[in-house]
């Protein structure tokens, strides 16, 4: 069944069978929870449950109950936002643009990582709905509704709104691509299923029957959603970056910030993935799907995203001195050596000299390195916006309002409680969704290999 | 057109024998109901002669609606209904009008095809599907043979067709 190429490593190893795919992948969805599955699930429960007394104490009391200020109006809450939304992007990213380009190793791994851009994206949307301050009236402020003001609409030329257009358009475009793509493995579990499983099962599989027709119209709705959710893609980071960049903040007033929010977004979100993946194959034993192989290509896009995040970095510095803008200037100055330059250079340290050690072949197939480094990477991209939002906010142009921005207790809460979140949903995908797209890799099991004799 | 019961069905472990069969089983005059895999077989709807799928042109019209929509949106709430200066701009300021305009294309464009895609496919959770063998959405590929619109062909001479043509098994089902 499998024919081993010369040139490049097969995309799935251990000489599996078709059948083999099937059971490995459904064995995890029929058989009884392990005890691991359970503490790992109570534990992210327990985070939530942990971290939802802090969303209702701010829900409750109000915003104040952050750590804002005058000055820094924007701190964690935006952080976190932009974090989040930055992880989901991986998932996307590796479904649409790679199967654009016909990169066939993204099939084993694209499922769990669009579970992950989705529930990434639900914790990201939940900050600003929280500092809205009484999100129950939020929808008058986001979006387009009659009221009785007037109709006073929504202000369309606000960054902030065109976020909201697009992080609901990425949230639902990419879980209806998630969804068209977990039709048809939905089906293979039904029909190795009896009783009340195969009816929950048979309704998620949409009564889907594998058709040669269906399968060509299903092929079709891919290549098309991968081609409206590649600039959808690129297009959600570029107007999250347009909330900072639109605004006349120095530090924030640049031009660079698309692209090179784009790329740090890709950047994080690999290193999101990696730290998951290398879990899961692990956990499930499904090593010879997720394979070093696979673990090597994504490092190499850390690389490459990291190198352009470290660059934009010092484009960032040197545009500040060309400019000749004393304010702007300062704002970078201020970042690297002020009050908050262990952020700046922690920053600098996790997501520039870093991944730099994957050049290494050695560390770049190493599991162990890899899932370091990629904890690493996270954190460095958690300060990289700290740093951008607090650091050119904590010092405006009046002196006498220069203040410093401290977490209270409800801003670490909150954090947590997105951390439950996720975990908590992404734990349940992976026991009761089909971890890996079983479709898509029996599509490559023969051909990828085949073709490169030729 | 009334829905057949009676089927012979050829099974295919490989993707490739599946395709040469399935061009020496139609030029042998015999009609094809379906063909039933667990994944996408490239080529498979060329042999069997479906026409390419129009799902494009629907996420085409689809993605225009959104964009007019959001332009007439954006529109006639900036400049008509309510105009206000903002940031010193124009009230019809087009540039900021391009991301949501950008948004509820796709977003249109997507749901529409995939709504489209659901509703001529018949997939919906409540659909009730004939399974003509459980294997299809596991390693095998069913080639589904209704012997009503082959009546001309002797049942045998089917079965012959099908073994020659590479199909490791030869079956008969018939639904309720």
């Amino acid at each position: 069944m499998q024919v081993t190429s010369s040139v490049r490593q097969p995309l799935v190893t251990g000489g599996k069978t078709y059948h083999d795919v099937t059971h490995d992948v459904s064995r995890q969805v029929e058989g009884k929870p392990s005890k691991l599955w359970f503490l790992a699930f109570l534990t992210a429960v327990g985070v939530l449950a942990l971290g939802s007394t802090a969303l209702l104490a701010t829900l409750w009391e109000g915003i104040g109950m952050w750590g804002l200020n005058k000055t820094v109006g924007w701190a964690w809450d935006i952080t976190n936002f932009v974090w989040w939304v930055g992880i989901g992007h991986a998932g996307t990213l590796i479904s649409a643009v790679l199967l654009l380009f016909r990169q066939k190793w993204r099939t084993s791994i694209n499922r769990a990582a669009e579970a992950m851009t989705i529930f990434a994206v639900i914790c990201a949307a939940m900050f600003p709905v929280i500092h809205m301050g009484r999100p129950w009236l939020g929808a008058y402020w986001a979006l387009p509704l009659p009221n009785t003001f007037g109709s006073l609409w929504v202000n369309f030329n606000s960054p902030l709104l065109w976020d909201v257009f697009a992080i609901s358009t990425y949230f639902s475009v990419s879980l209806v691509f998630w969804y068209i793509g977990l039709i048809p493995d939905f089906a293979t579990i039904r029909d190795r299923a009896t009783g009340m499983r195969k009816k929950i099962y048979g309704a998620l599989s949409f009564g889907w029957d594998g058709a040669a027709k269906t399968w060509m119209r299903y092929e079709s709705v891919s290549l098309i959603l991968a081609g409206l959710a590649t600039p959808l893609v690129l297009s959600v980071h570029t107007i999250v970056s347009f909330d900072f960049a639109t605004s006349v903040i120095p530090g924030w007033h640049t031009t660079i910030f698309p692209p090179y929010f784009v790329a740090g977004a890709i950047f994080s979100g690999f290193a999101m993935v990696l730290t998951l993946m290398i879990i899961t194959r692990k956990v499930y034993k499904l090593e010879d799907y997720i394979t070093l192989e696979h673990i090597e290509l994504m490092n190499i896009v850390i690389i490459i995203t990291g190198s352009i995040v470290g660059i934009a970095y010092i484009t960032e510095f040197f545009i500040a001195w060309y400019s000749g803008v004393e304010a702007e200037q300062y704002a970078f100055i201020n970042r690297a050596t002020g009050p908050y330059w262990w952020a700046y250079w922690s920053m600098m340290t996790c997501n520039v000299i870093s991944p730099q050690l994957f050049w290494f072949k050695k560390i770049r197939t190493s599991i162990v390195a890899t899932f370091l480094l990629s904890l690493v990477v996270n954190i460095g991209m958690w300060f990289e916006r700290f740093v951008i939002i607090v650091t050119s906010l904590h010092r405006d142009y009046l002196p006498s309002s220069w203040a410093m921005f401290y977490p209270s207790w409800a801003d670490v809460g909150v954090y947590l409680f997105t951390f439950g979140l996720f975990f908590t949903l992404f734990f349940l995908f992976a026991k009761f969704f089909p971890v890996i797209n079983m479709a898509e890799v029996k599509s490559v099991l023969k051909s990828s290999s085949e073709k490169a004799h030729k | 057109m009334e829905r057949d019961t009676h089927f012979i069905l050829g099974v295919y472990d490989d993707e490739d024998v599946l395709l040469h069969a399935v061009e020496k089983v139609r030029s042998s005059g015999v009609k094809i109901h379906e063909v039933y895999s667990p994944y996408p077989v490239h080529g498979l709807e060329h042999v069997l002669g479906y026409k390419r799928s129009k799902l494009p042109i629907a996420a085409f019209l689809f993605g225009m609606l959104g964009t007019s929509l959001a332009l007439t949106m954006q529109f006639y709430m900036m400049k008509f209904d309510w105009p206000m200066i903002i940031g010193g701009k124009d009230y019809a300021a087009f540039p900021d009008f391009v991301p949501v305009s950008f948004e509820m294309t796709v977003l249109l464009a997507a749901f529409g095809m995939v709504g489209v895609f659901l509703i001529t496919s018949n997939l919906k959770p409540w659909a009730q599907p004939r399974i003509f063998d459980l294997r299809s959405t596991d390693d095998k590929h069913i080639m589904a043979i209704d012997i009503a619109s082959n009546s001309s062909l002797e049942q045998e001479k089917i079965k012959e067709i099908l073994s020659a043509s590479g199909a490791t098994e030869v079956n008969n089902k018939s639904f309720e």
